[in-house]
C-alpha cells in the first residue's frame, strides 16, 4: 500500500538554494517550483509552510545498533527507527553485531521485516564478516546479499577482523556481490584493556590508553590490501588525524576506500574524561583536539566521505556506574544533524549541498541504496527532510525516543530542528513530532 | 573542602593546612591514651573493593583515634562479590547514615563517580583508585618529607612547604597512583620532582608532565637528590613486556646496595629512601637499604594515621565553612 496523501511543501529551500515550491504525490516528487501548485494532484494536497527553512534528501546512516535481536532492553527496530527519523532519517543501517549475531540470511531477513513493519525508514541490515564476529571463519555473506534484505554492506563492528589473510578473503569475496567490508579499525594487542584515548589525558587519569596508531596501522593495512586485491572497503568511524592522512593518501592512489566520522568525533575530545563520567566512553575513545580539527578538515575535503552515527543505546545501568565497567557507545540519531551543522555548516567548512553529500547521497552509494540519496527532482522518490536551520534546542536525553539515555550532548544548546521528514512520501515526522509510520505491503 | 579525590585538587594553603593539623594529630599518637573526642558519634565507613590491610587499618586507626565509629566493608564476602553495582552500594552506606566514605577500588575515577553522583551524600575520600590517584599516601609522604626538610635547615615545620626540594620517583609510574598523587602534591609544596623509569613504565602522555624524566637511576642519584621514593613493582610486569625479568629492573631502577654505598660515600645521611609499602625486597629495594637509617618506611606509616586523622577531621568537624589559612596566617592548632 503506497500513499495515496499529496503534499505541497511551500517556500522551501532545496539544499540551502532559493525558496520554492515541491510537490509530493504518490511517494515520488510530482513537481517543483511554479509548476507544483498548479499541478493537478495540488488541488487536494495537505500544505506545509517551510518558507526558509532548508529541503534536504532524507538522511542515510551506514553506522546504527538497533540492538534487536537480543538486546531489546537498549533498543528495538521500532524505537531506534522513530528515533531516527525524528533525527532526519529515511534510511539506516542496522549494524550485526545484534544476539544472535546477523550472520545468518536468516537473522537480517528478520531484522530487515522488522523495519517494514516499523515503517519509519528503511531498515537495511548490515551482515556480519565472520561468523559469531569471531574473526575466523567467514560468514554467508552469499546468502545474505542474496535474501529479501538484499545485504551489501558487511562488518563486524565493535571487533576488528584482525586475521589479515580473513581481511584479505572477506575484501575478495563480497566482490561477487558488490558489497563491501566496513572496518572497526583496531589493532587488537595495542588495545587491550583500553579505556579511552591514551595521550596527556590518560596519563593524569590513570585509564589505559586507546592510541591512534592502533587504528591506524589497520587503517594502513587494509587500504593496502584493498588496492592489491581491487575491492571497496570502507573505514568505520575515523577518529584520528593520522588515519585521516593515511586515507587520504590511499585515495591520491586511486584505492577505492571510503571512510565516515560521527558527529560526536567531530565536537567532543577526551577532555571530558576528566569527570569519569561514562557518557564519554565510546569506542573508537573521544581524541584531541587537533585530531576533531583533521577530521572536521578531512570531511570538508572529501577525504572522509560520510556521516555515520554509530548509535549506540545502551540502558541505564550501563552508564550508572564506574568508567571501567560501563559500555561503551552514545546515541547519535536524533543529534546528528544539529551536530554536523554546528560543527561543519556554521563553521563554514561545508554547504548544505555538502552536508546532503555527506549525509545522503554518499552514504546511500556505499550501501546500494537506489531509492535513497537521490536528488530533489521530479520523478524522484520524495525522501525529503525539512530543517529550520535558524532553530535552536538543549539536547535532553529524556525527550527522546531512543530507549538509551547516553546522549554525550546532554545540556547543549544546538542549532537546526528537523520539522518534517518524508518517507517515500509519507510524513513521519510533521512539525517536528512524529507523524505515522508507513504502512509497507510485504514483511 | 568536600571530598579529597586527588591532590590536583589541593591549593598550596590546603596542603600546608593538612600537614599542620597533622602534626597536632601525631602529638595524640604519642599520648598515653591516644584518643580525642572530634568525631564522636560519627561513622566512617571503610568502602574496600580491594585488598589492602595496610591502608584500611591506618584509616581505621585514624577514624578510631576520633572517636568515630568504623564500619569496615570490603567488597570479599559481601554483597559486591555477588555483582551489586558501586551505585548500590553507595545507596545503601547512605541509608545506614555513613557521615563519610574511605574508598579504595581498582577502577580509576570511581571515588570521582561517588562523590559526582547523587548515589551519596558523605564526603568521599580516595584511599586508592586504579592507577589513578592515592592522595593521603602523598600526604603522609609530604609530611614525611617536610619533617625531614625542616630539621635539616633547622625550622620549624609548621606552615612550611618543600621548596628547594629535590624529589626522585622511582619505579612502575605507568601503574602508580601513588605516582601521580606525590607528582602534584609536590609540585604544588615547591619540591622539585625527577620520575625515573624504564621508558615502557611511563605514561605516553607523561612528557608534559612538570618534572624532569630520566631513565638513568645513577645519574639522577649523581645529580644530587634529597629524597629518593621507591615504587613497588610488580615482577608479573615482565610477562607483558615492560621489561626482560626482574633481575634486569633490579639492577637498572632498584635500590640496591652499589646506590647505597654510593650514596653513603657522597652524604652522611642528608638523602632519605621512601617506599609506600608493601615491599618487595631484593627487587626495587634491598634490604641493606629499606633497612638502612636513611629509610623512612616505618615513619611513613606513623605519620600516615596523623595525616589520615587530619583529613578526616577537616572533612567531617564541620570547619569546612572556615577558609583554609593563607600563606601568612599559621593555623593556631585545633
Amino acid at each position: 500500500m503506497s500513499t495515496n496523501t499529496t503534499y505541497l511543501i511551500r517556500g522551501a529551500k532545496p539544499l540551502g538554494n532559493q525558496g520554492t515550491d515541491i510537490l509530493v504525490h504518490d511517494g515520488t516528487i510530482a513537481a517543483l517550483g511554479a509548476d507544483a501548485a498548479t499541478h493537478p494532484a495540488a488541488a487536494n494536497a495537505t500544505v506545509i509552510e517551510a518558507a526558509g527553512q532548508i529541503a534536504l534528501p532524507g538522511m542515510v546512516d551506514l553506522h546504527t545498533h538497533l540492538r534487536e535481536p537480543g538486546r531489546e532492553d537498549a533498543e528495538t527496530v521500532e524505537t531506534g527507527t522513530r528515533a531516527a527519523a525524528l533525527g532526519g532519517f529515511t534510511a539506516v543501517h542496522a549494524m550485526a553485531n545484534s544476539n544472535p549475531v546477523a550472520d545468518t540470511a536468516g537473522v537480517v531477513e528478520q531484522v530487515w521485516s522488522l523495519g517494514k513493519r516499523s515503517g519509519w525508514v528503511d531498515v537495511r541490515p548490515v551482515g556480519a564478516v565472520t561468523v559469531g564476529l569471531e574473526g575466523k571463519q567467514m560468514s554467508e555473506i552469499g546468502a545474505m546479499a542474496d535474501s529479501r534484505a538484499q545485504v551489501r554492506v558487511f562488518s563486524d563492528d565493535g571487533i576488528c577482523v584482525f586475521d589479515p589473510l580473513v581481511m584479505r578473503r572477506a575484501l575478495e569475496y563480497v566482490k561477487a556481490f558488490d558489497g563491501v567490508i566496513a572496518q572497526h579499525a583496531q589493532e587488537p594487542r595495542l588495545t587491550e584493556g583500553a579505556q579511552m584515548n591514551e595521550g596527556e589525558v590518560s596519563a593524569v587519569l590513570g585509564l589505559a590508553g586507546w592510541p591512534a596508531v592502533a587504528e591506524e596501522s589497520i587503517i594502513a593495512r587494509d587500504v593496502l590490501l584493498a588496492e592489491h586485491v581491487g575491492s571497496r572497503l570502507h573505514i568505520c568511524h575515523v577518529s584520528t588525524a593520522g588515519s585521516v592522512e593515511i586515507i587520504r593518501w590511499a585515495k591520491s592512489r586511486g584505492v577505492n576506500v571510503t571512510a565516515e566520522v560521527t558527529p560526536h568525533h567531530l565536537l567532543l575530545t577526551d577532555e571530558l574524561v576528566s569527570s569519569y563520567d561514562p557518557v564519554y566512553k565510546v569506542n573508537p575513545p573521544l581524541r584531541t583536539e587537533t585530531d576533531v580539527m583533521a577530521l572536521r578538515a578531512g570531511l570538508a575535503d572529501g577525504t572522509i566521505d560520510i556521516i555515520g552515527t554509530d548509535h549506540a543505546p545502551h540502558p541505564s545501568e550501563a552508564k550508572e556506574c564506574e568508567w571501567a565497567a560501563a559500555a561503551m557507545g552514545m546515541t547519535g540519531l536524533e543529534t546528528a544533524l544539529s551536530v554536523v551543522q554546528h560543527t561543519m555548516v556554521e563553521t563554514g567548512l561545508i554547504t548544505w549541498a555538502d552536508f546532503a553529500r555527506i549525509t545522503s547521497t554518499a552514504p546511500a552509494a556505499i550501501g546500494r541504496l537506489t531509492d535513497q540519496g537521490r536528488e530533489l527532482a521530479v520523478g524522484e522518490p520524495a525522501n525529503i527532510t525539512l530543517v529550520d536551520a535558524e532553530a535552536r534546542w538543549v539536547v535532553d536525553p529524556y525527550a527522546m525516543a531512543t530507549k538509551g539515555r547516553n546522549s554525550p550532548f546532554k545540556g547543549l544548546e544546538l542549532p537546526g530542528k528537523v520539522t518534517h521528514v518524508f518517507f517515500h512520501g509519507h510524513p513521519t515526522v510533521r512539525d517536528g513530532k512524529l507523524g505515522t509510520p508507513r504502512l509497507s505491503e510485504a514483511f | 573542602m568536600k571530598h579529597l579525590l586527588s591532590t590536583l585538587d589541593l591549593s598550596r594553603a590546603d596542603a600546608i593546612r593538612i600537614l599542620d593539623i597533622a602534626e597536632e594529630m601525631a602529638a595524640v599518637g604519642t599520648r598515653e591514651v591516644k584518643k580525642l573526642p572530634a568525631l564522636r558519634g560519627r561513622t566512617v565507613v571503610n568502602l574496600f573493593f580491594e585488598d589492602s590491610t595496610r591502608t584500611r587499618i591506618s584509616f581505621e586507626a585514624a577514624a578510631k583515634r576520633l572517636s568515630a565509629d568504623v564500619i569496615n566493608f570490603s567488597a570479599k564476602g559481601s554483597s559486591v562479590s555477588k555483582g551489586e553495582s558501586l551505585k548500590d552500594t553507595a545507596q545503601t552506606l547512605q541509608a545506614i547514615g555513613a557521615d563519610a566514605v574511605v574508598i579504595r577500588h581498582g577502577a580509576s575515577g570511581a571515588p570521582a563517580r561517588l562523590a559526582a553522583t547523587d548515589w551519596i551524600d558523605a564526603p568521599v575520600v580516595n584511599a586508592g583508585d586504579g592507577t589513578h590517584e592515592h592522595p593521603t599516601q602523598a600526604l603522609l609522604d609530604a609530611f614525611t618529607l617536610r619533617t625531614h626538610w625542616s630539621a635539616l635547615h633547622g625550622h620549624t615545620s609548621l606552615g612550611s612547604d618543600l621548596s628547594g626540594m629535590k624529589v626522585a620517583i622511582v619505579g612502575d609510574i605507568l601503574h602508580s597512583r601513588v605516582a601521580r598523587s606525590n607528582l602534584w602534591l609536590l609540585r604544588t609544596l615547591g619540591a622539585e620532582v625527577t620520575m625515573v623509569a624504564p621508558p615502557t613504565l611511563l605514561p605516553h602522555g607523561s612528557k608534559v608532565w612538570p618534572c624532569t624524566i630520566s631513565y638513568d637511576l645513577d645519574a639522577t642519584l649523581a645529580g644530587g637528590i634529597d629524597a629518593v621514593m621507591m615504587l613497588r613493582v610488580q615482577g608479573e610486569r615482565m610477562h607483558d613486556s615492560f621489561f626482560p625479568n626482574t633481575r634486569e629492573y633490579s639492577r637498572l631502577w632498584g635500590f640496591d646496595d652499589a646506590r647505597l654505598a654510593a650514596l653513603d660515600a657522597r652524604d652522611t645521611g642528608e638523602t632519605i629512601i621512601m617506599h609506600p609499602g608493601p615491599m618487595n625486597r631484593g627487587l626495587e629495594i634491598s634490604s641493606a637499604a629499606a633497612d638502612s637509617p636513611r629509610s623512612t618506611v616505618l615513619a611513613q606509616v606513623a605519620n600516615g594515621v596523623a595525616v589520615r586523622m587530619a583529613v578526616l577531621y577537616l572533612l567531617l568537624s564541620g570547619d569546612q565553612q572556615r577558609p583554609a589559612p593563607s600563606d601568612a596566617t599559621r593555623p593556631a592548632g585545633l
